[in-house]
This record gives C-alpha cells, sequence and structure tokens, in this order.
C-alpha cells in the first residue's frame, strides 16, 4: 500500500506506512550506501553511512521516517565525501588487509568502500590490539574486521534466542564481547547454523574449515558493484 | 576479590532483584570490592535475568566501574583544562613517582592505582581528584603529600581528615535563584491553587527555557508530557552536570536542594507525574546523603509521598540515582537509558522522552536550575521572573566561573549581560579568551567580549572559563578534544572514529609533530562531526577545533612544522621503552631532533 512519495534526487520515490526513507529507496531499487541496516532488522542508525539531507538537513535515512513530500538529497559529490570518509574512519579503526581476508569479495565494508571511490585510508590507522578467538570447534572470531554494526548482537539475542554478542567499553575502546565467564567463544551457545554466523557484514564471524570455496575473482561482489545489486534486486521494502 | 554470595544475595534483595536498577548495584559492587570480578558478573547476571554479556557491556561502559582489578585506593585526578592550568598534571606525576607506579597501572602491591577523569565538577577549587570515588579540591604539593602518607598507612577512607573533602561554595553574586528564600511547600501549595493546566499556563507566560543547554521552552514540554495518554508519567532532574568548567548544579542541589525538589513536585502536579529521578552524576557523592536527608524531611514534612497537601490524586516521591563515570549520560535520552540500567546510548528520535522516556512513558527530563526557576516561578507568577532578562531570554543564568580569574565561584546575572561585565566582576586580568557553555560552547576571543548572554546571542549552560594571555590555546583545545574522545560513547562511527583523530592530531601539534596536513585533517573532520554525528556529543565536539582554528591560529601556526606531510612520529618517544628497561635517561639515550 503506497502512503505517499517523497523526492530522492529529484526523483518521486513511493513510500508504504512505516518505512524510513532508506526502505523505501531500496523498496524502489534505489541505493543508498549503509552499513548497519539490514532488512530483517529494526534500524540502527549507528554507521551513518546512510546519511543524507532532508529539507536541507543531514539524517540518517535508515532511522528517519518517510514523508510525504520530503526533499531527498542522497547521491551528491558533498555526502559521497563524507560517507567515504565515515567508511574510511571504519578501516582505520581496525585492521583490515582485505587480501588476505576469508571474506573478501563478499564483504559489505570493501564493496561499500569501491562504491564511494575510497582509494585510500587517508588517515592515520589506530591499529588496535584485538586478538583472535578460535576457541570454538566450527566458529574463528577476527575482531580484527569488526566494524560494531551490533547485527550479530541483534541476530542472536532477536533470532536466536541466545544473546552470545554484546558490546562492551566506549568511545574508540568499544568492542564486541560473548556471553562467556571464560570471555571465549568456545563456552557459548553460538552454533553454525545460527542467524548471528551468517548476517555478519565483514570477515569477523567465519566458519572454519570453509576457507576460500569460491575463489577470489568470482565473488558477490567482484561480479558486480554493490549499488548494481540494489538496483537489480530491490530488498528492505518491509520495515 | 569477588563478593561472597550471601553479600551478593543481600546486595540485590535491597533492589528487588530489580534489572532496571543495574548500574545502581554495579556501583555498590564496585564500593564494596572496588572491582567487579569475572564471577560477580555472572552471578548477578542470573540473578537479574539477564544475559550475562549485558550486565559485562554495562560494567564496560562506566569510567568508575571496573572488571579489572584496581588499586585498593584508586586515584582519578581532574582532567580539565582548568585543572591542567593549576598544574595537576605534576601533581599527579609526583604522586605516581611516589608510588612508582606509571599512569593507569597498578602498583605491584595492589595498593594504589593513578589515572585521570574528566571534569569532577570542582573548577572553583581545583585542582582535584577522587579517590575510591571521594572528591578532594585544592591540590597542592603540601595535599599531595597528606594524601601519599595516609594511602601509604592504607588509613580507611572514613578516617582520613575531614578537611581533605572539604567542598565550599562561594557565590559571588545571588539574583532570583541564588537569593530566594522559599518556605517548603510555597510553590506546591501556588501550583495547586492555579491548577495544573493554571501552572503550565504560568510557566509559559513566564518565558522559562532549559538551563541545560538546548534552551528548550520548559512549557512547552511539560504540556507535550502532559498531553500524552498513559498511566504512568515520570520527572527527572538532570544533576549529571558533566560539562567541563561546570559546578552551578552542585551548588544548588547543597544550598538549594529544598528549591529544586519543590520544584521536580510542581512539574509532577503540572504533568500528573507519580514518580521522580534525581540522576546525580557519581563525581558529586558527597552530596547523596544530604539529598537523601532532604527528600526524608519533605517525604515526613507531607511534601513528598501519597495525597499531598490533601490533593486526592496527587502521589509523587523521588528517588536518586548515581551515575557512574559518563559525560553522555547528561543527554536526555542516554540518561534515560543508563535509568533503565543500561550502556547510556543516546536513542534514536523520534520518539522523544516527553512521549516515550523512562520505560517508554512520557517523562520530562530538566536541569536542575530550570527546575529550581520553575518553582519560583510557580510560587511568584511570571511577571516576577521576566522582569530580568531579555525578550528571548527571560529571567538569569547562574554562571560558574573558573580559570584565569581573581574570583571563581557562581554569578548569577540577568541574560543580556556581556561577557566583559562578567570578566570584570570576577576580577580576570590580561584575558585573551572565554570559554562560554564548556567544551561543547563557543570559545571566544577578545573581539567577542562585547556579545550578551542569551539564547539569541552566546547561550550558554553555565561554564565559563577564563583563559589569559599566556595560555597558549592550542593546548585548551587539545585538551577539550581529550575530553570529548574519553567520553564518546562510540555508538556512532563519526564520532567514536572522529574524536580520537581530532585529539591524535592535536597531540601530534602540541608535541611540535603536526604539520600543515594535520591542520587541514582537524578541520575538515570538525566538521564532519557537526554533520553526521548521533548526538550532541558528537555534533559539539568540534567546535574547540573549529573556534580556536579561527580564532587563534598563531597558537597552532607557532607549533607546525612547514611541510605538508610527515614527520608524525617521534623518534624520541620510540626510544622510551628503551630507556625505561635499561634505566637509562642520560642524553645518549635521546634522540637529538635537528632544529626544523
Ligand atoms: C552530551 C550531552 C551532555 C549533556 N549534559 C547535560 C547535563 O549534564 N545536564 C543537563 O541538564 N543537560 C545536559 N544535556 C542536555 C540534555 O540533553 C537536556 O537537553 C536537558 O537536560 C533538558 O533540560 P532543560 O530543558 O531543563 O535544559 C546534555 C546534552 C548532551 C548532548
Ligand atoms: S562481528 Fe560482524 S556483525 Fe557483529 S558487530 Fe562486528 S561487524 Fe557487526
Ligand atoms: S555522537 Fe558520540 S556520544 Fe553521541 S551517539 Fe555518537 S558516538 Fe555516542
Ligand atoms: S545504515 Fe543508517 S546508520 Fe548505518
Amino acid at each position: 500500500m503506497t502512503h505517499g512519495t517523497f523526492e530522492l534526487d529529484g526523483r518521486e520515490v513511493p513510500f508504504s506506512p512505516g518505512q524510513t526513507i532508506l526502505q523505501a529507496a531500496l523498496a524502489a531499487s534505489v541505493y543508498i550506501p549503509h552499513l548497519c541496516y539490514h532488512p530483517e532488522f529494526k534500524p540502527h542508525g549507528s554507521c551513518k553511512v546512510c546519511t543524507v539531507k532532508v529539507n536541507g538537513r543531514p539524517m540518517s535515512s535508515c532511522t528517519t521516517p518517510a514523508q510525504e513530500g520530503q526533499q531527498v538529497e542522497s547521491n551528491t559529490p558533498e555526502i559521497n565525501e563524507a560517507r567515504r570518509t565515515l567508511v574510511q574512519f571504519l578501516f582505520v579503526e581496525g585492521n583490515h588487509f582485505c587480501p588476505s581476508c576469508e571474506q573478501s569479495g563478499r564483504c559489505t565494508l570493501q564493496a561499500t568502500g569501491y562504491a564511494l571511490g575510497m582509494t585510500n585510508p587517508q588517515f592515520n590507522p589506530l591499529f588496535p590490539n584485538r586478538p583472535v578467538d578460535a576457541s570454538h570447534p566450527d566458529i574463528l572470531l577476527d575482531f580484527n574486521r569488526c566494524i560494531l554494526c551490533e547485527l550479530c548482537v541483534r541476530a542472536s539475542g532477536e533470532v536466536d534466542g541466545k544473546s552470545v554478542f554484546a558490546l562492551s567499553g566506549r568511545g574508540i575502546t568499544k568492542h564486541l564481547i560473548v556471553n562467556a565467564e571464560s570471555g571465549k567463544l568456545g563456552d557459548t551457545e553460538l552454533s553454525v547454523g545460527d542467524k548471528a554466523v551468517e548476517v555478519c557484514p565483514v570477515g569477523v564471524i567465519l566458519r572454519k574449515r570453509k576457507g576460500f570455496d569460491e575463489p577470489i575473482g568470482r565473488r558477490r561482489y567482484d561480479i558486480a558493484a554493490i549499488d548494481e545489486f540494489a538496483a537489480a534486486a530491490p530488498k528492505g521494502g518491509t520495515p | 576479590m569477588t563478593l561472597s554470595t550471601s553479600a551478593l544475595g543481600g546486595l540485590l534483595q535491597r533492589h528487588q532483584n530489580d534489572p532496571s536498577r543495574l548500574v545502581q548495584i554495579l556501583r555498590e559492587v564496585q564500593d564494596a570490592n572496588g572491582v567487579i570480578s569475572p564471577r560477580d558478573v555472572t552471578e548477578l547476571a542470573q540473578a537479574l535475568g539477564l544475559p550475562r554479556a549485558r550486565v559485562e557491556g554495562v560494567a564496560g561502559f562506566y569510567s568508575f566501574l571496573s572488571t579489572v582489578p584496581r588499586g585498593q585506593y584508586r586515584v582519578l585526578f581532574s582532567d580539565n583544562i582548568t585543572d591542567q592550568l593549576q598544574g595537576s598534571h605534576a601533581l599527579r606525576d609526583s604522586l605516581c613517582h611516589a608510588f612508582e607506579v606509571h599512569l593507569d597501572e597498578l602498583s605491584r602491591d595492589g595498593l594504589v592505582s593513578i589515572g585521570a577523569t574528566s571534569c569532577t565538577g570542582l573548577g572553583d577549587q581545583g585542582p582535584a581528584l577522587l579517590v575510591n570515588g571521594r572528591a578532594i579540591g585544592r591540590l597542592d604539593p603540601g595535599r599531595i603529600g597528606v594524601i601519599a602518607a595516609l594511602i601509604r598507612g592504607r588509613t580507611p577512607l572514613d578516617r582520613w581528615p575531614k578537611e581533605l573533602f572539604a567542598v565550599t561554595d562561594t557565590i559571588h553574586r545571588a539574583d532570583l535563584l541564588l537569593a530566594s528564600r522559599l518556605e517548603p511547600g510555597e510553590a506546591i501549595d501556588a501550583a495547586i491553587v492555579r491548577g495544573a493546566q493554571g501552572t503550565i499556563e504560568e510557566v509559559k507566560q513566564s518565558r522559562l527555557r532549559g538551563r541545560g543547554g538546548a534552551g528548550f521552552s520548559t512549557a512547552t514540554k511539560w504540556e507535550a508530557c502532559r498531553v500524552t495518554p498513559g498511566p504512568e508519567r515520570f520527572v527527572v532532574c538532570n544533576a549529571d552536570e558533566g560539562e567541563p568548567g561546570t559546578f552551578k548544579d552542585r551548588v544548588l542541589l547543597r544550598q538549594f536542594a529544598d528549591l529544586v525538589v519543590e520544584g521536580m513536585t510542581v512539574c509532577a502536579w503540572a504533568v500528573g507525574a507519580q514518580k521522580g529521578f534525581i540522576y546525580l552524576r557519581g563525581e558529586y557523592l558527597f552530596l547523596l546523603d544530604h539529598l537523601e536527608a532532604v527528600l526524608q524531611r519533605r517525604r515526613e514534612a507531607g511534601l513528598l509521598g501519597h495525597h499531598l497537601r490533601d490533593q486526592e490524586t496527587f502521589d509523587f516521591d523521588v528517588e536518586v540515582h548515581l551515575g557512574a563515570g559518563a559525560y553522555v549520560c547528561g543527554e536526555e535520552s542516554a540518561l534515560i537509558e543508563s535509568l533503565e540500567g543500561k550502556r547510556g546510548i543516546p536513542r534514536n528520535r523520534p520518539p522523544y522522552p516527553v512521549t516515550h522516556g523512562y520505560k517508554q512513558k512520557p517523562t520530562v527530563v530538566n536541569n536542575v536550575e530550570t527546575l529550581a526557576a520553575a518553582a519560583l516561578i510557580a510560587r511568584h507568577g511570571a511577571a516576577w521572573f521576566t522582569a530580568k532578562g531579555t525578550a528571548t531570554s527571560a529571567g538569569t543564568k547562574i554562571h560558574s566561573v573558573s580559570g584565569d580569574v581573581a574570583r571563581p565561584g557562581l554569578y548569577e546575572l540577568p541574560w543580556g549581560t556581556t561577557i566583559a561585565e562578567l570578566l570584570e566582576l570576577a576580577g580576570a586580568k590580561n584575558t585573551q579568551a572565554v570559554q562560554v557553555g564548556g567544551p561543547s560552547g563557543v570559545c571566544l576571543a577578545s573581539d567577542g567580549f562585547k556579545r550578551r548572554f542569551g539564547f539569541e546571542d552566546v547561550p550558554t549552560a553555565g561554564a565559563f572559563m577564563v583563559f589569559d594571555s599566556s595560555r597558549a590555546m592550542v593546548e585548551v583545545a587539545e585538551n577539550f578534544a581529550r575530553f570529548f574522545a574519553h567520553e564518546s560513547c562510540g555508538f556512532c562511527t563519526p564520532c567514536r572514529v572522529g574524536t580520537t583523530l581530532m585529539h591524535r592530531a592535536l597531540q601530534r601539534i602540541v608535541a611540535g609533530h603536526g604539520t600543515k596536513r594535520d591542520l587541514k585533517e582537524l578541520k575538515y573532520v570538525a566538521q564532519l562531526l557537526k554533520v553526521a554525528s548521533h548526538c550532541g556529543l558528537g555534533t559539539t565536539a568540534g567546535n574547540p577545533v573549529l573556534d580556536t582554528l579561527e580564532r587563534f591560529r598563531p597558537s597552532y601556526q607557532r607549533r607546525i612544522r612547514s611541510f605538508d606531510v610527515l614527520p608524525s612520529f617521534d623518534l624520541d618517544q620510540a626510544l622510551a621503552p628503551a630507556r625505561e628497561i635499561t634505566g637509562r635517561d642520560d642524553p645518549e639515550a635521546h634522540f637529538e631532533e635537528d632544529a626544523p
């Protein structure tokens, strides 16, 4: 049911009640870069990569309700530069060595960087010390790549009903923790089939013994850019 | 190092095993034991029916909670710029030296750890520190010596000389609020006579605007809460006073606690709330007993509790919640999350607290000073209030003055007063700059001193820090950048990463290793934070950088290398670990740099 329309970069976009700007845009096959948003979860509003201008004011499109007659700017050089910087922030905040990452080619962070024309990290890397956790028989955690989107937190709590993941610390020391007194993933209830395992957009939550099943170069985002996927296959139509 | 199960059980029982009291519970565990051990976290989680990781995440959020052992005496030096300019770093280093510990490191015998914390709200009597959460001001080498001896003698804190913990309140200029004499109950009775709607109308006529920073119309907020349907409503007094350089709420809560609670009660009557909270910053632990006593006295006098003033529909009581070291919890939605026992992360808005606040119920959050003013307006009427101030900014504002002035303390002045007038009153000489409203406010140079306090010109939440011409403003900017990096909640990317990048760039510049490129980066990141951040902390975190770059650029340039890139690496600093290991500090062990 269409509720009304708003204008996105000069194009009329219909929306249904309860949809946010990002949801309506994706349903209309218009790509707005985003990282912490996932169609199956309540919008989170933390990565800020989906920032647009609504009637001239910067807003997160994933959390801002769509309203009749809004003037939304998204694909402008100024906004894309800000988004590119935020993606660069996420790169320098962690330790990302894409060529050696199992997720390369299917990683949303990497693909979003490409889509935004990011060619270098720009800022001095922070080189945080984040040891990996290999204690679980089937799953490896490489925290170096975590972008703190909380998708695993939400999936494990809301879908799997296990609350295996949570965040601790604050500011730049904010980090992912697991639900065990030992602090080790092996002592949690996580299992391979969990939504939390599937949902990680980067290369943190990895299945063991499944490395490089598909050669790099032939993976999802090696074949088509992330914005082309949005244009081809509408998703996120339901709030 | 773990609390016994029975001690934990008793503590939990006092809090009715209520998960929404988690921050209070964790504070008490920390207090009892100096640490929240992994075992404690597991047991608390089980007892409260929460995932263990949730409890650990909350414990990991607040500065005053710790999941790793700190010293039996945990000393935290207040790290505001005013402390720094009064020599706090040297005092801190001397204490570290006395115990042979590094900053943030536990001494080998577990006796002491020494670290830094954000402004403790004693800007008028700094430098200051907290020892196991208790504030000590007016530090000097003599007092540091006394403290060191007490720690070394393992003297329990309650046997330390009372005089050490004395906090004094200096009021230099009193006006509507600070000169008021209200008998408890007077404002409530006046509000009852006017009726709930009439009270809101009177507050509207007074044009009272929030004193916590945003300047939102108080009557509009109350009205929005009142008209939201629902059986339960809440009033929250925001006593988080985290903005560095502010201490007026501290004085109000001590000298005028009745007035503040009276304001909460008037608000409760007007909006139909049954329950109130005072969210008191952890640094103000020394006010807790006093506030509890005032609340108890008011209960006994029938000014809190059931059927107040014989009104059948008027039940209201107030509870004090302590914060645990997080500036962001002053932001109203983060404050509510904290009240609910969670990490203090600002919520997505809309909806706003007036419709979906504490436990998703309609909630008014007001600053301490706003509530005090509201009580007086209820008693004396709107005209009494609007007789002072300007057309846009009615009434008076309390300024917390600190820094390079002869007379630090509180000054209550009508809105519309100029900055120059306040500088004169406080006895400031050779003033180079003033930081109005704290780091998140504005930094003005002498060409701005003619400007006036007011929502229409220079708005302020009450901090007024003065810097004379001997101060390097780039160091002020570095201190503020450190503050924001330390206090960012980490929820959103721009603020989480950007505040740290800004701080690192400023550290390089202050150390003489900055480049022109760092200046460009600083400005760019500061502007990005303004547009992309999730809450007011991030949107204002770049202000000190942008203001000082604009108004005090030479202070930066004096320390900048002429190159565009490099050398962001300090070779001498890189040799420090080697010096440490070899125990050397002779000239040969240092890297001598050629003059630039
Ligand atoms: C990071 C941040 C910190 C804040 N700290 C405080 C504070 O310590 N005290 C306060 O009253 N308001 C603070 N505020 C403002 C509150 O969000 C809110 O606007 C205020 O409490 C509303 O009360 P008022 O309308 O009476 O001003 C802060 C805001 C932000 C963004
Ligand atoms: S582990 Fe993956 S899903 Fe979880 S917060 Fe980090 S990046 Fe997001
Ligand atoms: S702006 Fe800073 S403090 Fe506010 S939500 Fe973002 S990270 Fe947290
Ligand atoms: S997708 Fe909107 S903030 Fe992350």
